[in-house]
């Protein structure tokens, strides 16, 4: 990472494309993001930390980060097993089923916001299943626990799959030699190595989710101080023109996201790093 | 971070199923069984729904409710979005792909990270950015009002939103893939006696073109489906400022389900060709590694 050489300008079109590029980054993402901090600095230091510790908007961020949390869990739990299924076994379908796995990045997030919404409604498809059994899912933290089931689908799946691939079996077959039962073999040789890609769809998941709109604000009914998630509660801010107010919330938000991206670099080099070492070079 | 995983060797490869190094085949079949229920439930039956609910009244109040003029100005408005946001954000992710993959110059990783930022950032405040910095109350709010310039609350406005969200999509596409193939081909190509454009359009495009084809497909969809941040600077003027995503808020809010289902239709079909031609150059992109 010096500074540029000659021997390395052979190629044309060096200052050109990065000056173009980091105009259009710094007109279209840079500033206005810039705007957004400054935006809310127009609030007092007090006016920003009354803003931030309202009980409403205490409750949004709960209900956002809790719900998303739980999500980012189930999709743990099945995207593993999505990609364990989707790289072991051999079953008829299984290509539509890799293919479906990209639908919630597919599909714009307002169809799948009322495609949940009428499925699990009281009336709906599950809905009318459920409601016998007193389990309400529409308009209630775990309707929006549902469709941020939907957004995060892909990331653990698409995170885990590849690494399962090429993982060698020499270990697993010597596992078996030794005697071991697989179940054991799994938990023992195999998870060890999914660890770090699950904590990397774990964290790309959950980041998706907190900040997640289209899909939850049909299903989640809306209710403040119950059912409001934070970005939402920006738009309510906004509507009543209380513009440094919804950047308040919003700087939060975006500090949450970014403390995520942190933790998901550290992590993608921290596993690349072990599997240099496993690869032994 | 919240985008789009890619994984162009997905299902490339099957490990042979050596019956000491698999599961019996009553567990692969619960495991198979618990994965088809779990899918059924988040990803399937919302696609039936759509399907079922746009038919509810029929095919007539179907292609009624497509050919409303308040849905075929949603259609228009979001369409002439993605044709301006999907050039603009492929001329930069080419651009900046290049700069950074055939030089080595200061700050490089800060740009590449810089790069993703948008998929760190909420749709409604990748929405409320563009509010701060045009709208009445925003910072250039005042200057722009002076001169007649309206940008929130207008097309401008919805296509700067979309443009934001969908950033990412082709220079992360590119920048990998243009770092594993390197500078030799394009080192040839300049000794040679090759000179700028001819270069790229000779040697460097033919190399990404499926790469590029696929970053702009799905910058495409995302262009085509966004919700949240055209929501917030969009002002929901019917038939002026309304996108296809908000049209079906607006159908969905005022109980004319079927309506709602068959526009949602529509973007659900957007969303299989997109699955189709991204599962394509997936292949075409690892039969050529």
């Amino acid at each position: 990472m010096t500074g540029l050489r000659r021997k390395d300008r052979v190629l044309p079109g060096l200052s050109i494309t990065l000056g173009f590029g980091v105009l259009y980054l710094s007109l279209i993402v840079l500033i206005p993001l810039a705007a957004l901090v400054l935006k809310s600095a127009n609030l007092s230091p007090s006016e920003w930390w009354n803003t931030i510790s309202d009980p409403r908007v205490v409750a949004s961020y709960k209900l956002s980060l809790m719900t998303a949390f739980f999500a980012a869990l189930v999709n743990l739990v099945f995207g593993l097993l999505l990609a364990w299924v989707l790289v072991r076994y051999r079953f008829p379908g299984k290509r539509i089923m890799d293919g479906l796995i990209d639908l919630p990045f597919a599909l714009p997030t307002a169809v799948a916001g009322i495609a949940l919404t009428t499925i699990y409604a009281p009336k709906g498809w599950v809905g009318s299943l459920l409601e016998p059994l007193g389990i309400k899912v529409a308009y209630t933290p775990l309707g929006i626990t549902i469709a941020l089931i939907f957004i995060g689908l892909p990331f653990v799946v698409r995170t885990v799959q590849p690494i399962i691939q090429d993982m060698e079996s020499d270990m697993e077959e010597a596992a078996v030699l030794l005697g071991s039962y697989r179940l054991r073999t799994f938990f023992r040789i195999i998870l060890p190595d999914l660890i770090p890609p699950l904590l990397t769809g774990f964290a790309l998941a959950f980041a998706r989710g907190i900040g997640e709109y289209g899909s939850v604000v049909f299903i989640s009914g809306n209710m403040p101080m119950k059912t409001e998630i934070a970005p939402l509660l920006i738009i309510t801010k906004l509507e009543q023109y209380q513009y440094s107010q919804a950047a308040a919330v919003a700087v939060v938000l975006l500090l949450i996201s970014f403390v995520l991206l942190l933790f998901i670099n550290i992590l993608q080099r921290w596993s690349n790093r072990r599997l240099r070492t496993v690869k032994g070079d | 971070m919240a985008g789009i995983v890619t994984n162009p060797r997905a299902g490339k490869k099957t490990a042979p199923t050596r019956p000491h190094l698999t599961e019996s085949r009553t567990v692969r079949y619960v495991l198979i069984g618990i994965s088809l229920v779990f899918l059924a439930l988040i990803v399937i039956l919302p696609m039936v729904a759509v399907i079922a609910e746009s038919f509810r009244k029929g095919w007539s109040a179907y292609l009624s409710a497509l050919t409303d003029p308040d849905a075929m100005s949603a259609l228009r408005l979001t369409l002439i979005t993605a044709l301006i946001a999907v050039p603009l954000n492929t001329i930069f992710g080419v651009a900046v792909a290049w700069a950074v993959t055939k030089f080595k110059f200061r700050g490089k990783n800060l740009l590449i990270t810089l790069i993703d930022l948008p998929f760190a950032v909420s749709p409604v405040v990748s929405g409320l950015i563009y509010v701060l910095l045009f709208g009445a109350q925003g910072f250039l709010g005042p200057w722009l009002d002076a001169h007649n310039i309206h940008i929130i609350f207008a097309t401008p406005g919805i296509v700067l939103a979309t443009m934001f969200v969908t950033f990412p999509f082709v220079a992360r596409e590119l920048i990998p893939l243009m770092e594993s193939q390197g500078v030799q081909d394009e080192e040839a190509a300049v000794s040679l006696g090759a000179r700028g454009w001819r270069v790229f359009f000779k040697v460097t495009l033919p190399n990404i073109k499926w790469g590029l084809l696929y970053g702009m497909i799905l910058c495409n969809a995302r262009a085509m489906g966004e919700f949240g941040a055209v929501s917030v600077v969009s002002g929901h003027i019917r038939g002026e400022t309304n996108t296809l995503p908000l049209h079906i808020e607006i159908l969905y809010n005022e109980y004319q389900f079927s309506a709602a289902f068959a526009v949602a239709s529509l973007l659900m079909l957007l969303a299989i060709v997109t699955l189709v031609a991204k599962s394509i150059l997936e292949s075409r992109m690892s039969q050529e590694h």
